[in-house]
């Protein structure tokens, strides 16, 4: 599987995503910084988590309106996979990719800490190595993961299998409606997550909990 | 032309800061503050003297970047 990371000014878990795509695929990713106007041709792109332009305006607003975005936004519409984590998701739903909002925890405060997540849709390209209804260990480091959507987006996503997992006994950390932790888009091709799948991927991290997710996209690329 | 935006959470939008400041006021003794909601504000200097146009330009601007419409609405008020 071929894949590349984009790279804003503030970005900081760009390298965790190198280190866990090249673990699990065997090949180096691309970093790809902002002010490109193209992407490489590739299997996945990933949005990695950190704090792009310092959250100033909003969380993901400044990072949305980067050039390297119009490529994003026209690869997603031709299919690649984009995955989105922590601030990536932010970017993801500021660009129009994915429905929804982020907004300031509802306890105020900056989580970090492990929550338990339940794949709640296993038919996607991103989950089809968990078991439908598998709950796992993957950590969180956020203060803007409060998901909303209104009430009619809200169930036009849970109708369509959208809602790909959420987050289970009781360990949601930011008030998320549903306990929503990540949610695709209609055609399935983007995925935005808060916790971060690539901080669970080797012996070393305490779990591998997370390689499931990457495995699951190496196999549908495969 | 000088401009001014003012961006808030939209009705039934969760606002945890709103809440979080509104019991720093009651803890201050201002026991009469019902409720708070934070918004922005942003001061905009346009080139140019058409009013229309201004705000023609002011919306686009809300639209695209200075508020997120899934939660926030915006008010746009011209000098």
């Amino acid at each position: 599987m071929k894949t590349a990371v984009i790279v804003f000014p503030g970005s900081n878990r760009d390298h965790d995503m190198f280190h866990a795509l090249e673990l699990i695929t065997g090949s180096r990713p691309q970093s790809v910084w902002h002010a490109e106007s193209t992407l490489p041709d590739v299997d996945l792109v990933v949005v990695p988590g950190g704090f792009s332009y310092g959250d100033y305006l909003r969380s993901g607003a400044i990072a949305a309106r980067s050039p390297i975005l119009k490529d994003l936004v026209a690869k997603a519409d031709n299919g690649v996979s984009v995955l989105g984590v922590c601030n990536g998701f932010q970017i993801l739903t500021e660009a129009g990719l994915l429905p929804g909002a982020l907004m300031r925890n509802a306890g105020i405060t900056f989580v970090c800490k492990e929550v338990m997540m339940e794949t709640v849709n296993n038919a996607t390209r991103f989950s089809s190595k968990f078991t439908k209804g598998q709950v796992w260990r993957c950590p969180v480091a956020h203060h803007d993961g409060n998901y909303f959507a209104d009430a009619e987006t809200l169930r036009r996503i849970e109708d369509n299998g959208q809602v790909v997992f959420r987050y289970a006994d009781g360990t949601n950390p930011n008030g998320s409606l549903n306990d929503i932790a990540g949610i695709t888009n209609d055609n399935g091709n983007v995925l935005g997550m808060m916790p971060h799948p690539e901080n669970l991927v080797e012996a070393l991290h305490g779990g591998l909990d997370g390689r499931l997710l990457f495995e699951s996209l190496a196999t549908q690329a495969a | 032309m000088k401009a001014r935006v003012i961006v808030t959470l939209k009705n039934g939008v969760l606002d945890p800061q709103g809440k979080a400041i509104e019991g720093a006021l009651g803890g201050l003794g201002f026991g009469d503050v019902g409720s708070v909601r934070q918004g922005k504000v942003f001061d905009v200097e346009l080139a140019g003297a058409d009013m229309s146009t201004a705000k023609e330009k002011l919306e686009q601007m809300c639209e695209k970047l200075l508020a997120n419409t899934v939660i926030e609405n915006y008010a746009i008020e011209i000098d």
